[in-house]
């Protein structure tokens, strides 16, 4: 069975003991290049990056131990709860609208058509860059010569400083990238809403349910499991907001958009302090397991109501 | 974990675009139109409106001439219309020429951008849909101790935020004499990534097991099955996660903008992001602007013309990303 490929002498080390160990040398050679990427840039420098978290690495050289002193600082670091909250901030609207509306779009395209030309412009916003979609929405809001500001300004309504106001700044960005993942997420849902029987809906019809009515009782309790693991992507993807605040505002107006990402990206090369930078990244990666777990836990997303 | 794993995918009927589609088998008999439909339609001609505007708005400012955008900052259509924008970003307008339509003058060479774009894109994309087929292989249809323990560790790797992994990796690259190179930017992405064995080891694992053995039987090994048999099999998957790996490497920002900015290896997202710092704070050359991200985008759209049918109907196995 291994005729094939004993041509190749990969490194393989468990030669001797073949035999009972199946595939193990041909599966050796096909998961090598993979394992050599998993190992050289996942396992490694996510080690190293909780070794640097115990010292004060820095960006030109090597560290020394320093215990949890970056983690004694994060904990009294002001910046950093403005951080955390700021990016809490984000999630929230941006994770809550984009999932409303994406259920909703998935529901309507379920319900209405099977156009792909509907369904492909839906995509269409995800297909390009964060860098392209900032930019664009921030020439649109622009304060004095906007499209959105002129429109308001017609309609009667006073002009908003969309990147300005710190109040306004993130839920401006937000909804921003609400507007690039809607569409695909909507169509992860779409997909799940195919695996549910349209005897369901046929039947729900003959028994005069409303549409309301079917969404409750049919599609919503359907669609869970696929709807709790889309919410866990989304969620993770959505703690990593960077690009549209790097290409924005900076962080500003003030602290106002300094999300943990940022925070992270200017301690680490602004102010070269890798130790401190790699503490909030632990920080940040267990943070996102445990909001993870929760998620799967609460939305019981292994089971499916479909018997 | 195997939720969202190609759901029965949608029947290709390109005939139903219409409103109301006399064939469709599945639901609805031909109902009076009721108002709540009329009502929905609506919803989804708003939306697709609000999706495709910012899209227009790009093209209209960017088929414009700077200097007047301010004082028609309504019109809906381009304003003293010119190609100028577009000269101008990539390099074909002289100085004169750009500062007489309100462009700066310094220097950015999208050609470069735009190749170096490619190049890292197109490599990316190949190094990781092949690797991470032949891994995915390994996890789905090879027998072997340790194999569920392996495929696991990988996956976790989703959890990691990126950034994490970076700040090392950064140093790494850079003691390896690879910043400022595309090989720096290209590495850490090439060789596979959690999502890509993922998405291909759902597919895999849907093979039915009679396609091996037969070709077992006529004393194939497990190499020559997955490339004469596996692979052929597979092209809609491949296309679809080819797609999906190529639209991220061409957006990526966060890697390039660490480790490549220095000019010659630069990439269409870092180039964009300098160029827009760079525009002074009174009177940007939003035309220019809107011109180079129009650029970024195009090939995005390309693939889109060609294999926009296939990503739509097929983005279902991607569940996870």
């Amino acid at each position: 069975m291994t005729a094939a490929q004993s041509a190749s002498p990969v490194r393989a080390p468990h030669g001797r003991r073949s035999r009972r160990l199946g595939d193990l040398r041909v599966a050796l050679l096909f998961i090598a290049p993979a394992a050599l990427g998993f190992i050289v840039f996942y396992l490694v420098p996510a080690l190293r990056g909780i070794w640097f978290s115990f010292t004060n690495q820095n960006l030109i050289g090597g560290g020394s131990f320093v215990g949890v002193g970056n983690y004694v600082r994060m904990i009294q670091d002001p910046l950093f709860w403005n951080a955390l909250g700021v990016t809490v901030e984000y999630v929230v609207i941006n994770i809550g609208v984009q999932t409303v509306l994406a259920v909703a779009i998935a529901v309507l395209m379920h319900r209405l058509t099977r156009s792909a030309l509907i369904r492909g412009i839906m995509l269409l916003p995800y297909l390009v860059a964060n860098v392209v979609v900032a930019l664009v929405w921030f020439w649109m809001l622009d304060y004095s010569t906007g499209i959105i500001n002129v429109f308001l300004d017609w309609i009667g309504v006073s002009r908003v400083a969309f990147f300005g106001n710190e109040m306004l700044v993130i839920p401006t960005i937000a909804l921003i990238n609400v507007w690039r993942f809607v569409g695909y997420t909507a169509l992860l849902i779409f997909a799940g809403l195919q695996t549910i029987p349209t005897e369901l809906y046929e039947a729900g019809a003959l028994d005069g349910a409303s549409e309301m009515r079917m969404f409750r009782s049919i599609t919503l309790p359907l669609i869970r499991p696929v709807l709790a693991l889309v919410l866990v992507i989304t969620v993770v993807g959505s703690f990593q907001i960077f690009d549209t605040v790097a290409v924005t505002t900076n962080g500003g107006p003030v602290n106002a958009t300094r999300v943990i990402y940022y925070y992270i990206y200017q301690q680490a090369f602004e102010k070269f302090d890798m130790g401190y930078a790699s503490a909030l990244g632990v920080f940040l990666l267990v943070a996102l397991s445990v909001v993870a777990y929760l998620q799967l836990k609460i939305m019981r997303s292994n089971q499916s109501d479909l018997a | 974990m195997t939720v969202l794993t190609n759901p029965r995918v949608a029947p290709s009927d390109a005939s139903a675009d219409h409103l109301e589609p006399i064939p469709s088998p599945p639901r609805r008999r031909r109902a009076r139109v009721r108002p709540g439909r009329i009502l929905a339609w609506a919803a989804l001609c708003m939306l697709m409106l609000v999706t495709l505007f910012p899209f227009y708005w790009m093209l209209r400012t960017a088929l414009s001439t700077n200097t007047v955008l301010y004082t028609h900052a309504g019109s809906l259509l381009p304003v003293d219309f010119t190609w100028g924008a577009f000269k101008r970003v990539l390099g074909l307008a002289t100085p004169a020429e750009a500062k007489a339509e309100g462009g700066s003058t310094g220097s950015i060479d999208f050609w470069l951008y735009l190749r170096n774009s490619v190049i890292v894109a197109t490599t990316i994309t190949a190094g990781q849909v092949f690797f991470s087929s032949l891994a995915a292989y390994a996890f789905a249809r090879l027998q072997w101790p340790g194999r569920d323990a392996v495929f696991f560790l990988f996956l976790t790797a989703l959890m990691i935020p990126p950034i994490f992994v970076q700040l090392p990796n950064f140093i790494l690259i850079r003691d390896l004499g690879l910043l400022n190179t595309l090989a720096g930017i290209i590495l850490p992405f090439f060789f596979m990534t959690p999502f890509a064995i993922f998405f291909m080891r759902q597919f895999f694992l849907g093979i039915s097991k009679e396609v091996e053995e037969s070709a077992k039987l006529d004393g194939a090994g497990h190499v020559r099955i997955f490339f004469r048999i596996i692979l052929p099999m597979s092209t809609t998957p491949l296309f679809t996660l080819a797609t999906l790996s190529y639209i991220t490497a061409w957006g990526e920002y966060f890697w390039p903008l660490l480790v490549a900015r220095a000019d010659e290896s630069r990439v269409l997202t870092v180039a964009l992001g300098i160029f827009r710092s760079q525009t002074p704070q009174t009177g940007p050359d939003w035309a220019g602007l809107m011109a180079g991200t129009l650029i970024a985008a195009l090939p995005v759209f390309l693939l889109f013309v060609l294999f926009g049918r296939r990503l739509v109907d097929n983005l279902g196995y991607s569940g996870i990303k």
